[in-house]
C-alpha cells in the first residue's frame, strides 16, 4: 500500500479509527480520571472509586453488548472485534464487576480496602480486553503484560502479610520467566514468517510450516499454558491462589482464565489454524496432563483454596479438549465450558468468603462440617457447586463438559475424550469428599451472618447450576453465534 | 558487506559473552556492568541495522538510567548475592545438559530445513530506501499507525507506577515534614505564649 509522503519524504499515516475499540477506550479514560480522583482524595475515596470502578464497568459491559455483531478490525490491523470477542468481553467484565464487588466486605475488616485495588482491577480489565481483541502478536503481548502485571501486585495486596507477599513474588518471577517464552516464541515467529499479524501469518502458513515457526509455536503454547495455568506450567497456581488474599483469587480463578483461554482461541483458531496437526498434540497432552494433575493432587488437599486451585487446573484441561479439537464445534464447547465454570467458580468463592467465626477466616474443608445444619440455604448452594463441578448430570457442569467431549469426539480424539472421562470420575471424588463433610458430619459451629451480596451472588450461581439443563439455549446459541464469527 | 558481517559477530559475540557473564559473575557490581557491556553492544547491532535512534535510546535510558539505578539498589542493599547465587550454580551441570540436548535438537531441525532466499534478502533498515532519518519515521507512526502500542504502553507504566506505591509506600506516623503554608500560617499569637512566672516557682 503506498503512502502519503511530506516534500521531505516523511510518510503520513492516517489517525485510525477509534470506533471498535470504544469499550477500550472509555475504561482506560475511566481508570485515569479516577487515578486522580483516588489520588487527590487519598484513602478516604476507596468506597467512592470502588463504586465508580463497577459502574464504569457495567457501562462498559452493556456498550460492549450494544455493539454491532459484525467483525472490524482497526489500528494498523492490531486490534479485532467480532462476535467471539464481544462474547468474551462480556464474560470477562462480569467476572471482573463481580470479583471487585465481593472484595470490599472482605477487605475492609483484613484493613487493607485501598481506592488502589479497583483501580488495578480496572487495568487487569483493560489488559484483558485487549487479549481478547488481539490480532497481532504486539498486541497479544501487551494486553498479556498489562492483565499479569497487575495482577501480581494485586496477588500481594496484603503486604503485611508474609503468604501473600510470597505469592506476589512467586507469581511475578515465573510469570515473567513466561513471558520471556511468550516473546522469544514470537521472535522465532515473526522471523520466519515475515509479520506479527495474525490473519498474515495464517496466510503464510497455508504453503505450509517450516521449523523455525514450529519451534516458535512450541515457546507460545509454554508462555500460554502458564498464563491458563494449564499442565505442566501449573506449579504457581497452588501457592498464588493459597497465598493471596480470598477475593484475589476469586479474581484470579475467574475472569483471567476467561481472557486467557480466548487468547489461546485467537492464537491457535486464528494464526495457526492451517496447521492445526502440528499443535493439535501439544494441547491434547497439556489438556490430558492438566484433567489427571488437577484431579489427583487435589485429592490430598485440606485447605479449600488449593482444592479450588487444582480444581482450576483440571477445568482448563477440559476446556483445552475443546480447543484440541481445533473445529468451530470445539470452539464453542470451549465458550461454553468457560462461561459455566465462571459462574460456578464466583459462587463457590462467594461461599469461601462467607466461611469466618470469629473474625477468623476459615480456609480448611473441615471447616463446612455439618453446614448443613447450622446453614442449609449455604449448604445446598455449596454442594449443588460442588456437584456440578464434578460434572453430576444435569447440572451445569456436567453441560460445559459434555459439549467438550463431544467436540472432542467429533474431531477424532475418541481416546481422549474417554480420558477425560476416566479423570472427571476421579475428580468426582474430592467433590462429593466436601459434600460429604457439608451433609454428614457434626457440626463446629456457626458462621458469621453472610453479606447480602455474597448471597446474592451464591444463589445466583446454584441457580444456574440447578437450573441449566432447563433453557441452555441462550447462552448455547450465543456461544454458537460467537464461535462462528472465528470461522 | 563483509565489514558489517564483521561487526555484526564482533557485537554478537561480546553481547551473548556477556551475558553469560551477568549471571556468572562472582560479584554482583561485574554482573552489572557486563549488563552495560550487553546493552552497549546490543546498540552497536541496532547502528548496524541502520536504527541509530534505538540505539542512542538503549544508551541513554538502559546505561545512563536503568543500569546505574541497579547499581545504586545493590550498593544500598548489601545483599550477598554470591552467597544467592551458591545454589543457582549447582544446577549449572543439569541446565547445561538440558541446554545443550535442546540445541542439539534445534540444529539438526534447521540444518535438515532449507532457508527460503527471499528471507535472507529482506531490506534491513528502512532508511535506505526512502532516505528519510529512522527517528522522524518514528515520529510519523507513533502516534498514528501504533497508536494502541504506544498508549496500552503507558497504561503498562502506569499498573508499574501504581503497583510500586501500593506496595511500598507507608504513611509513617510521626514524622516531621516541613508544611511551608503552615509556617506562613504561623502568627504571633498562635505561637508564642506569654505566661507570667512567679519568682522562685517556676513554670
Amino acid at each position: 500500500m503506498p503512502v502519503e509522503t511530506t516534500a521531505s519524504g516523511i510518510p503520513i499515516y492516517a489517525v485510525p479509527a477509534l470506533g471498535p475499540a470504544l469499550p477500550e477506550i472509555i475504561m482506560a479514560v475511566g481508570v485515569l480520571a479516577l487515578v486522580l480522583y483516588g489520588a487527590l482524595r487519598g484513602e478516604r475515596s476507596t468506597g467512592v472509586v470502588t463504586a465508580a470502578a463497577i459502574a464504569l464497568m457495567a457501562f462498559t459491559l452493556g456498550f460492549v453488548l450494544t455493539m454491532p455483531a459484525e467483525t472490524q478490525i482497526t489500528f494498523a490491523d492490531a486490534f479485532i472485534t467480532d462476535g467471539f470477542a464481544r462474547f468474551m468481553k462480556a464474560l470477562v467484565l462480569i467476572g471482573a464487576i463481580v470479583a471487585l464487588a465481593m472484595s470490599r466486605e472482605h477487605f475492609r475488616r483484613a484493613g487493607i480496602d485501598r481506592y488502589e485495588y479497583p483501580l488495578l482491577i480496572l487495568l487487569a480489565a483493560i489488559g484483558m480486553m485487549v487479549m481478547i481483541s488481539a490480532n497481532d502478536l504486539i498486541a497479544l503481548y501487551l494486553g498479556l503484560e498489562l492483565q499479569s502485571l497487575a495482577a501480581y501486585v494485586i496477588a500481594s495486596f496484603h503486604r503485611d502479610n508474609a503468604r501473600s507477599t510470597e505469592a506476589g513474588l512467586k507469581y511475578f518471577v515465573l510469570g515473567a520467566l513466561a513471558s520471556g517464552m511468550l516473546l522469544y516464541g514470537s521472535s522465532l515467529v515473526y522471523g520466519f514468517t515475515g509479520s506479527v499479524s495474525f490473519p498474515e501469518i495464517a496466510a503464510v502458513l497455508t504453503e505450509g510450516a517450516n521449523p523455525g515457526v514450529i519451534f516458535g509455536l512450541v515457546f507460545i503454547a509454554a508462555g500460554l499454558a502458564f498464563k491458563v495455568s494449564a499442565v505442566p506450567f501449573h506449579m504457581w497456581t497452588p501457592d498464588v491462589y493459597q497465598g493471596a488474599p480470598t477475593p484475589v483469587t476469586a479474581f484470579f480463578a475467574s475472569a483471567p482464565k476467561v481472557a486467557a483461554m480466548a487468547l489461546a482461541v485467537r492464537v491457535f483458531m486464528g494464526a495457526f489454524l492451517t496447521i492445526v496437526d502440528q499443535w493439535q498434540q501439544i494441547i491434547v497432552f497439556i489438556a490430558v496432563a492438566s484433567m489427571f494433575l488437577g484431579a489427583f493432587a487435589a485429592i490430598g488437599q485440606r485447605d479449600i483454596k488449593r482444592l479450588m486451585a487444582y480444581s482450576s487446573i483440571a477445568n482448563i484441561g477440559f476446556a483445552l479438549l475443546g480447543l484440541a479439537a481445533g473445529t468451530q464445534q470445539g470452539v464453542e464447547a470451549v465458550l461454553v465450558y468457560m462461561a459455566i465454570y465462571m459462574v460456578m467458580t464466583l459462587g463457590v468463592f462467594a461461599c469461601i468468603l462467607a466461611m469466618r467465626r470469629g473474625g477468623v477466616e476459615l480456609e480448611t474443608i473441615d471447616d463446612l462440617a455439618g453446614t448443613a445444619r447450622t446453614h442449609p440455604g449455604f449448604a445446598f448452594a455449596m454442594a449443588m457447586l460442588m456437584l456440578s463441578l464434578a460434572g453430576i448430570p444435569p447440572l451445569a457442569g456436567f453441560i460445559g463438559k459434555y459439549y467438550a467431549f463431544w467436540a472432542a469426539v467429533e474431531a477424532g480424539l475418541v481416546v481422549f475424550a474417554v480420558l477425560g472421562v476416566i479423570a472427571s470420575v476421579v475428580g468426582a471424588y474430592y467433590y462429593l469428599r466436601i459434600a460429604k463433610i457439608i451433609y454428614f458430619d457434626e457440626p463446629v459451629g456457626a458462621y458469621e451472618p453472610m453479606p447480602g451480596f455474597l448471597r446474592g451472588v451464591m444463589a445466583v450461581s446454584a441457580v444456574f447450576t440447578v437450573g441449566f439443563w432447563l433453557v441452555p439455549a441462550p447462552l448455547v446459541a450465543a456461544a454458537g453465534v460467537a464461535a462462528r464469527s472465528l470461522f | 558487506m563483509t565489514v558489517t558481517a564483521a561487526f555484526f559477530y564482533l557485537f554478537a559475540g561480546i553481547t551473548v559473552a556477556s551475558a553469560i557473564m551477568v549471571i556468572a559473575a562472582r560479584n554482583p557490581v561485574h554482573s552489572v556492568l557486563y549488563l552495560i557491556l550487553a546493552f552497549v553492544n546490543s546498540a552497536g547491532l541496532f547502528i548496524l541495522l541502520g536504527a541509530e535512534f534505538l540505539a542512542m535510546i538503549l544508551i541513554v535510558v538502559y546505561v545512563g538510567a536503568v543500569a546505574v539505578l541497579f547499581l545504586f539498589v545493590i550498593m544500598l542493599l548489601d545483599v550477598d548475592f554470591a552467597e544467592l547465587r551458591q545454589g543457582a550454580l549447582q544446577y549449572l551441570p543439569i541446565g547445561t545438559v538440558v541446554g545443550i540436548i535442546f540445541l542439539v535438537e534445534l540444529i539438526l531441525v534447521l540444518t535438515t530445513y532449507a532457508f527460503d532466499p527471499a528471507l535472507l534478502n529482506l531490506p534491513a533498515a528502512a532508511e535506505r530506501q526512502t532516505g528519510v532519518t529512522n527517528t522522524a519515521q518514528l515520529g510519523s507512526v507513533i502516534y498514528t499507525k501504533y497508536v494502541y502500542f504506544f498508549q496500552l504502553s503507558g497504561l503498562i507504566l502506569l499498573v508499574a507506577m501504581i503497583g510500586a506505591i501500593v506496595l511500598t509506600l507507608r504513611d509513617r506516623p510521626g514524622v516531621k515534614r516541613q508544611d511551608a503554608a503552615k509556617q506562613a500560617a504561623r502568627t504571633r499569637e498562635t505561637s508564642i505564649e506569654v505566661r507570667k512566672v512567679n519568682s522562685r516557682e517556676g513554670v
